[in-house]
């Protein structure tokens, strides 16, 4: 546990230290590659604003009006059976489909509930553990026009699972 | 799908206000919520341009490509299909250690194209074992650092923003080998299927 909260802490500053001391070393004009960089930042900022804007309107709606509440209220015995917070499913479920979706369901649980709330971990766990299996399928596929993606579906959503069953064990562990 | 997800949330919500009378509390989420999304991207500006910027001087300094030499001879071994001198191996390197750094914007071109290479190398429109194991491995969302959602966690006062860099650490290690896992399993069972 301490472990993972102490790498947790460490590993950003070092992980800097070593990109400006490689960069140094090999002469590369570090300031100026980091503005080009930072560049790409700003613009993927700015091209997130309206995904996020509507999903997280979206679901404030679902969730002002009780509706998620109720339906929340409704399967939590089943889920509180296997240790998961009910709140989160809604997060577990959409993970797969929508990034952007996802990140907004995220942020929506963060602010609701805490960063450092059970949930908040857990839902910042589960948005990182996992990526968009639906649209990166597509994508590839797509891009190269594969018509049969045979059991490719499969493996990508089961291993979605397995990702966000290991985050609520390894979030209860480390943070109980 | 999302199309559909997006507006049934929405739908929902405002016929359950109003059966429940809290169309009241539903109206001011409308715009509160709005507010709070523009904060929040405004609040993700200052990660994102810092973390990307730095990862450039990473790819700038050859870090990237110094990872993808040591992580060579694991891939050749994930994808026994591909010949170890393929072209194919050294996107799907770059491909890989983009998505450690969390650069998506210099993955997916590099995906894409070792993507184009496997189907030259199975010359079918059907997926082949390795384009599937690629996949796999793309979807468990492989990340050294969760940027973003560290962002949302510091607009959001965390006490310690980076403490869950951990855990989702070791959740998407364990994904990952799931996905590797099943892909070999369902390989297995696809081709005994194929005998039959």
């Amino acid at each position: 546990m301490a472990l993972i909260t102490g790498v947790s802490i460490w590993m950003i500053p070092l992980f800097i230290c070593i990109i400006l001391i490689a960069a140094t070393w090999r002469k590369v004009p570090a300031y100026e590659a980091f503005v080009t960089g930072g560049k790409e930042g700003a613009q993927m900022a700015l091209s997130l604003l309206p995904f996020l804007v509507g999903m997280i309107v979206s679901i404030s709606i679902l969730r002002s009006s009780g509706a998620l509440d109720a339906a929340v209220g409704l399967i939590a015995p089943l889920l509180s059976f296997v240790g998961m917070p009910s709140e989160v499913l809604p997060l577990a479920l959409i993970r797969p489909i929508s990034g952007t979706a996802a990140l907004g369901m995220t942020t929506e649980l963060i602010h609701n509930y805490g960063p450092d709330s059970f949930i908040g971990r857990l839902a910042a766990t589960m948005q990182g553990a996992t990526d968009t299996t639906l649209y990166i399928l597509t994508v590839y596929f797509g891009a190269v026009g594969i018509k049969r993606m045979k059991y490719a579906l499969k493996v990508g959503l089961l291993a979605d699972l397995i990702g966000i069953i290991a985050s609520i064990i390894i979030v209860t562990w480390a943070f109980g | 799908m999302v199309n559909i997800i997006w507006a049934v949330m929405a739908i929902i919500g405002i016929v359950y206000a109003a059966a429940t009378g809290r169309m009241e509390a539903v109206n001011k989420a409308v715009f509160e919520s709005a507010n709070d999304a523009v904060a929040l991207c405004i609040g993700l500006v200052s990660v994102l341009v810092f973390w990307l910027g730095m990862m450039r001087v990473a790819e700038e300094a050859g870090l990237l490509r110094g990872l993808a030499r040591l992580f060579r001879p694991l891939i050749v071994r994930l994808f026994p299909d591909v010949p170890a001198d393929h072209p194919a191996i050294g996107y799907i390197l770059s491909n890989i250690t983009a998505n450690l750094f969390g650069l998506g914007n210099a993955a997916t071109p590099m995906g894409i194209k070792a993507m184009k290479e496997l189907k030259k190398l199975s010359g079918s429109d059907t997926a082949s074992r390795s384009m599937i194991t690629f996949m796999a491995m793309n979807t468990a969302g492989l990340t050294l650092i969760p940027t973003t959602v560290i962002a949302i966690r510091m607009k959001y006062d965390s006490a310690a923003p980076t403490e869950i860099v951990g855990t989702t650490l070791c959740a998407t290690v364990v994904s990952l080998v799931g996905a590797l896992l099943l892909d070999r399993l369902f390989y297995n069972l696809d081709r005994k299927k194929a005998k039959k």
